[in-house]
């Protein structure tokens, strides 16, 4: 037995150290660890109600308008207040441009560049997935980052800026929009569209979005290596090394429902476990402490604390672990689309774990689908409809806000007493999945994903251990607000 | 000759370099490589993770490596009880805190980006928990981690490229003038932020000028009216160029965009005296007026503005989108 640490882990948001024990060339246990503790639940208490809307942005730089949107929904929540149409569709485009950004960057700058490492130099694939993706140097990270900015534009229009906008409020948007500013919404889309369609995928967002099982998907990705898209530069390394193999964790999966209009949600709330759809049931959800640096017991978010406690035997993360019913689960794209029905995730999921392969497929299915709907919002908006209500906000009450950042789900829980805030919890996506061990010993999703995953004495870089860690899209950023 | 930057993230949300990413709507890399700044480690960035990571850093602090600027995100953070263990740089077993002391010794420069590492920024409000600081500020009092008398090896306290987050271009421009040009110390304002952007407020060319000029004020979000006199923009007061060049692409701002600047390019902007969304008054005026402007006179123009405001003004001032268009006189056409 031999341990490694492996610190700092970068090209994940925010601060992650991943400690393995390693028998036999494979991962025999992992612990994760959240080294940053910046203490956003204790800034909060106190507060006037609405200053939740300047200050639970800040968690997070990469998903700061998924922050905004779970704020605005908990405090909408709280004090009866509800967006106009207008302004649904106008948060909708915000936060789908936010979630589309953060997959894209994910694959081009997070995940992909593992794979122009020298380790690899002796595959067929190398030499063309070094231009394209090599960390810095690499082509697809200057056409990403030009899109992306494009793509980004869309804050500009609706939001002022990115990240950071106090633009999403419970009752709505705060920008008013006219016929000129959609048009300037669908240019933007036009240019992403093509990205999306000429880079990325080399195939119609349409051919992406509507996979129906397995034997499809092998088809399309045959063509995206013909065609030397980003997709099939990734298809030909995946197949290559089996990415399939790599990075199962449990058959449990958790969506709280994303993109909320016309009374439903594009993608709905719901769990999944080992195939089987169920109701989602937010009551279910306790934080463990036993791992953490803070004191106390398991508590529902609606009355938990966050009291920092660095001295805690045993514990080695600022990272709680939520349980549903006592047990871990996964979140992120390849949980949202199964709990949504998907049927190429369902049926290259089935009753069981997710893998490094179908993490990356369904982040990139839900890409396609993302830009197909922010066509449809975009045409929808009615330029001179209010983007806001003027509906009086109480000044007490209990909120629950839920929706869907890139990287899963997330909750925030207030309760505001006169105006002002008496306690806010967060849990974030990451919160699930980089969870450490909780009372009953049973390791966090990505604890779980890593064991087995081979670590040669030759590899210092442990790079499967790197795939399988990315496959998630971490945000330690907001797991440790 | 490349001009050689380490970034590292201290108590920070990462918006600052998720901002960047967006730099002159073509990104981050192909902006600096345009000053021929070489990043020789970002934690987004490069490809170097673990040990490999480790090794650069110890590569600068044994004199191997000649860094020209140490780029900071985020607050740093000393606390527990002067420990920096709530933030530990991971596979180090070191506080955030210390690398950020020791590299600061062998930096040409050392660079601020955003509030946080400026200032302290919002890790400081709630009664600062962490104990958080800026670099060189501790809200507006100098000091910080490494001390009001500390300079760089180039002879310059930390630059404070101010914002939360700043505007990309704040980042990639300064970077720039370090690299191509030179900084010197009467660029930088007396926060240290450079003067290109600061010597503005972030009012100047703010869209909803003729509302302010004629304190037609929007009374909730979404009207078109002024911001300053009930939902509490602060763009009067506040440092930057904000409305002069947009953001995100050809028309974004905070207050065109319909909600009020909270000054984020201020120390202390965490802790405002009153709500972020209404604006703080004593017996009805608001009480952080325009800066350098007399307060009585601010109140006898407010008046008179107010009562020579047309009706066009006053009425659109109040709705979501124009309900009055400017008539034009035919003898002018």
């Amino acid at each position: 037995m031999s341990t490694r640490i492996i610190g700092p882990f970068n090209r994940v948001e925010g601060d992650l150290e991943v400690h393995l024990e390693i028998e036999n060339e494979r991962v025999q246990s992992a612990q994760v660890s959240a080294s940053l503790y910046r203490g956003f639940e204790h800034i909060l208490l106190g507060r006037p109600a609405f200053d939740a809307i300047t200050i639970t942005p800040r968690i997070c730089g990469i998903c700061s308008v998924s922050q905004s949107v779970v704020t605005a929904a908990a405090l909408s929540d709280a004090l009866g207040v509800r967006p106009s149409t207008n302004g649904q569709l106008g948060i909708n485009l915000v936060h789908a441009a936010e979630n589309l950004a953060d997959h894209l960057t994910h694959f081009y700058l997070f995940f992909m560049p593992d794979f122009a490492r020298p380790a690899y130099a002796d595959k067929p694939w190398f030499a063309k997935t070094q231009r394209r993706f090599q960390a810095q140097a690499g082509l697809g990270a200057k056409e990403l980052l030009a899109a992306r900015a494009r793509l980004l534009n869309i804050t500009g229009i609706l939001a002022g800026k990115w990240p950071h906008t106090l633009a999403v409020q419970p009752g709505g948007l705060t920008r008013s929009l006219d016929e000129g500013g959609k048009m300037r919404l669908l240019s933007v889309l036009a240019d992403v569209r093509a990205f999306l369609q000429e880079t990325l995928y080399g195939l119609s967002l349409e051919e992406i979005a509507g996979l129906e099982n397995r034997a499809a998907l092998d088809k399309v990705l045959d063509t995206a290596i013909d065609i030397g898209s980003d997709l099939g530069l990734f298809a030909a390394l995946a197949r290559d090394l089996d990415l399939e193999s790599l990075g199962a964790a449990y058959s449990r999966f958790l969506s709280f429902g994303a993109y909320h209009f016309q009374d439903e949600n594009l993608f709905p709330a719901g769990m999944m476990v080992a195939g089987e759809v169920r109701e989602l049931d937010p009551g279910a959800f306790r934080e463990d402490l036993q791992s953490s640096w803070y004191a106390g017991g398991p508590s529902h978010p609606a009355d938990g604390v966050t009291q920092p406690f660095i001295e805690r035997e045993g514990a080695y993360t600022w990272c709680k672990a939520p349980r549903v019913n006592g047990q871990p689960a996964e979140v992120g794209a390849v949980a949202r689309q199964l709990v949504a029905g998907q049927p190429l995730i369902r049926d290259m999921v089935g009753a069981g774990p997710a893998n490094v392969f179908a993490r990356i497929i369904a982040r990139l299915v839900e890409s396609a689908r993302i830009v197909i709907n922010m066509e449809y919002w975009a045409r929808r908006i009615e330029p001179k409809a209010p983007v806001s209500t003027d509906e009086k906000p109480a000044d007490e009450g209990v909120g629950v806000g839920l929706a869907e950042a890139a990287r899963g789900s997330l909750g925030h829980w207030v309760r505001i007493e006169k105006g002002r805030i008496q306690n806010y919890q967060i849990i974030t996506p990451t919160t699930w999945n980089f969870s450490p061990r909780d009372g009953a010993g049973v390791p966090g999703p990505v604890e779980y994903a890593l064991e087995g995953t081979p670590v040669a004495h030759s590899d210092p870089n442990a790079v499967a251990v790197q795939h399988v860690v990315r496959s998630f899209d971490p945000c330690m950023a907001c797991t440790v607000h | 000759m490349t001009f050689k930057i380490l970034w590292l993230q201290a108590g920070s949300c990462g918006g600052c370099t998720m901002a960047a990413l967006t730099a002159e709507d073509r990104g981050l890399i192909a902006a600096l490589r345009a000053f021929g700044v070489e990043i020789l480690w970002h934690p987004a960035l490069s490809v170097e993770t673990g040990r490999e990571a480790v090794k650069i850093l110890e590569d600068i602090t044994s004199g191997k490596v000649e860094l020209d600027a140490l780029c900071v995100e985020g607050s740093a953070m000393r606390g527990p009880g002067g420990t920096g263990k709530f933030q530990m740089l991971s596979g180090t077993g070191r506080s955030m805190a210390d690398w950020i002391r020791e590299l600061s010794g062998f930096a040409r420069y050392v660079v601020a980006v955003g509030t946080c590492s400026a200032f302290g920024g919002l890790p400081m409000a709630g009664g600062n928990v962490t104990d958080a600081c800026g670099l060189q500020y501790e809200g507006d009092s100098e000091g910080g981690l490494l001390g009001r008398d500390f300079k760089s090896k180039g002879g310059l306290p930390v630059i404070n490229i101010a914002g939360c987050a700043p505007h990309p271009d704040w980042i990639t421009e300064t970077l720039g003038l370090l690299a191509t040009v030179r900084l010197s110390a009467d660029q930088l304002d007396t926060f240290a932020r450079p003067r290109f952007f600061a010597d503005h407020l972030a009012h100047h060319g703010c869209s909803r000028n003729e509302y302010y000029e004629f304190k037609a004020s929007a009374t909730q979000f979404s009207h078109l009216g002024c911001l300053m006199e009930n939902l509490g923009c602060k763009a009067t007061q506040a440092a930057g160029d904000c409305n002069l060049r947009s953001w995100n692409g050809s028309m974004g701002s905070c207050p065109d965009a319909g909600f009020p600047c909270v000054a984020c390019t201020s120390p202390g902007f965490e802790t405002p005296s009153d709500a972020f969304q209404e604006t703080a008054k004593r017996a009805g005026i608001p009480i952080g007026l325009p800066v350098d402007m007399p307060k009585a006179w601010f109140i006898a123009l407010a008046a008179l503005s107010k009562s020579a405001t047309p009706e066009r003004v006053n009425s659109n001032a109040q709705s979501d989108h124009v309900v009055i268009p400017p008539v034009r006189d035919e003898d002018d056409t």
